[in-house]
């Protein structure tokens, strides 16, 4: 049954590809409505996209190897995070090397390429937006580390495909006080990480507030095409990775096509539900201040500490 | 009720507990402090009604009724009637807002006072250790909870600077207390609860009186203006 594993990932990739221009546009259109404009189409990004891709591949003068390798290196590590994060099918062949630390560490390095490239730039933004970004991802790489070991605890493994399974096999696990906060704060990590409302504004394109936008800033053509694909599947990948984790059920434990197609049809629920939900609450949210956005991480850190706390020390180790 | 749903949900109530003891130091909005107080009466009076349910003992969800009246009801209530009182009134000309609705300024920053709360429930946890395993059921391994949340009422009525949050910290305190006699002796008789209670809410109602007089002499309550005493 090996072949219908190497399916399942492909159609993880494909669908994490293709489907996150179309989250972004369904994100963008349900805020349009929500604030009664009408909105471009959902096919929006795809189009945006395609007309990147079309244009000529301009670097700006001297900028070096750092730059160049950032958009293929987001793109890529995010495609591999996809094939790795059990979203469809915890039986698939590199499930076994599925681990939530390796995980985090891929996402990480998507993150420094993309603040090495806006260092690269030596304009001003990209270096502001660089040491921003580093700020944020400094501070939520420990809430998500933590927030990761109190999942693992009850499963006993820091591999996804186990966590997972064994919130598929014992629902209690995801509704204990441990699985909660730590749900909690990976939730607000997530947002720190994808640089969504409160603490990016992914829409501005104001000087002194924006953090991603800032690193993006110089890049044309089918390397913007690049970042901006790189960034929408990253948020399609933590939404599902999130929604894998919270609610796991539709998840194939099998080798069926069936299940598998199931699975797949759920995901696309789960991910589009989340992404509309998330898109209603940034209509309601500001953006907090960036020296607040510590004391909101630091939230967070807590609650992952206390998920750990609690994991260990009530279920009684 | 058989064991394991009995554990989850003394857990998840003992959880509700202490994410309430947090939030009091993550917000500012000194509204919001007090709601989240209220949600912390709710999860203590589910710990004794669930505690009673188990034992069989009426006298229990007797205190939990009391407990949730007084803690989710009565003294939110009065607190937001302090609040009240010092809004600007709404006759439509500017004024300054000294409301006192925020905690602005504590003495810790909320980023440096959430990680104290973390490490105090790591000492909670450590000081509890010994007291666990001489009886190691669900029940009294949830004991650290309720000490982690003593610790941070304290750490509360240390650090704020305003009357109000100040009596919130007061009353984590006690809250943390009551948390610890249901946990680790299944609550104390029901007539020390009794006065324990009245204690708590005459002490409430005293400072609230304290509060009113203390913003008609200094027009605030920053306990900082409070060094001196002084006799004229």
């Amino acid at each position: 049954m090996n072949g219908i594993g190497t399916a399942a990932v492909a159609a993880q990739v494909t669908l994490v590809v293709v489907g996150a221009p179309l989250l972004t546009g369904v994100m963008r259109k349900v805020r349009a409505r929500l604030e009664g404009r009408a909105g471009a189409a959902v096919t929006q990004p795809w189009r945006d996209l395609r007309k990147l891709l079309r244009k000529e591949a301009i670097t700006p003068v001297g900028t070096g190897p750092a730059f160049r390798a950032a958009p293929p290196l987001l793109v890529a590590t995010t495609a591999v995070v996809a094939a790795l994060v059990p979203l469809v099918s915890t039986a698939t062949p590199v499930g076994r090397r599925a681990d939530l630390i390796l995980v985090v560490a891929l996402l990480g390095l998507g993150t420094v390429a993309v603040a090495l490239a806006g260092l690269d730039t030596g304009t001003a933004f990209g270096g502001m937006g660089a040491s921003r970004q580093m700020t944020v991802a400094a501070l939520v790489e420990p809430t998500i580390l933590l927030a990761v070991f109190a999942l693992s605890m009850p499963a006993g493994s820091t591999n996804l495909s186990a966590i997972v399974s064994g919130g598929l096999h014992d629902p209690v696990r995801l509704v204990s006080p441990a699985g909660l906060l730590a749900t909690a704060a990976l939730a607000v990590a997530v947002l720190a990480e994808t640089g969504r409302l409160p603490v990016d504004n992914p829409a501005t394109h104001l000087e002194l507030t924006m953090v991603h936008e800032a690193t993006a800033l110089e890049f044309a053509g089918p390397d913007l095409a690049l970042v901006e694909l790189g960034t929408q599947m990253r948020l399609t990948v933590l939404l599902g990775l999130l929604a894998s984790l919270a609610a796991p059920w539709g998840i194939a434990t099998t080798t069926t096509p069936l299940a598998l197609a199931l699975a797949l049809a759920v995901l696309t629920a789960k991910v589009a539900l989340l992404g509309t939900a998330l898109a209603a609450a940034e209509v309601f949210w500001a953006k907090l201040r960036l020296f607040r956005v510590p004391e909101l991480l630091a939230g967070s850190f807590l609650l992952a500490v206390l998920a750990v706390t609690a994991s260990y020390f009530l279920t009684g180790a | 009720m058989n064991d394991g749903v009995f554990t989850e949900l003394l857990d998840l109530a003992c959880g509700a507990f202490l994410l309430a003891a947090v939030a009091v130091l993550w917000l500012r909005q000194l509204t919001s402090i007090v709601r989240a107080f209220a949600l912390q009466g709710v999860a203590l009076a589910a710990v004794a009604a669930l505690l009673g349910l188990r034992e069989g003992r009426g006298e229990l969800l007797a205190v939990a009724a009391g407990i949730g009246l007084l803690r989710a009801g009565a003294l939110p209530h009065l607190m937001r009637r302090a609040l009240a009182a010092g809004a600007p009134g709404g006759d439509g000309r500017y004024q300054e807002d000294v409301s006192e609705a925020r905690e602005t300024r504590p003495l810790v920053n909320v980023a440096a006072s959430l990680l104290s709360a973390a490490l105090l429930t790591f000492l909670a946890y450590a000081v509890a250790r010994p007291l666990v395993a001489l009886d190691p059921t669900p029940v009294t391994r949830a004991l650290p909870v309720a000490l982690a949340v003593v610790l941070i009422g304290f750490f509360t009525l240390v650090t704020r600077r305003r009357a109000l949050a100040q009596i919130v910290g007061f009353l984590l305190l006690d809250n943390g207390i009551t948390a610890t006699a249901f946990l680790a002796a299944s609550g104390v008789p029901p007539i020390v609860e009794l006065g324990v209670s009245f204690d708590v809410l005459l002490a409430v109602l005293v400072l609230g009186i304290l509060t009113t007089r203390m913003r008609a002499a200094f027009g605030g309550t920053g306990i900082d203006d409070l060094r001196e005493l002084r006799d004229r």
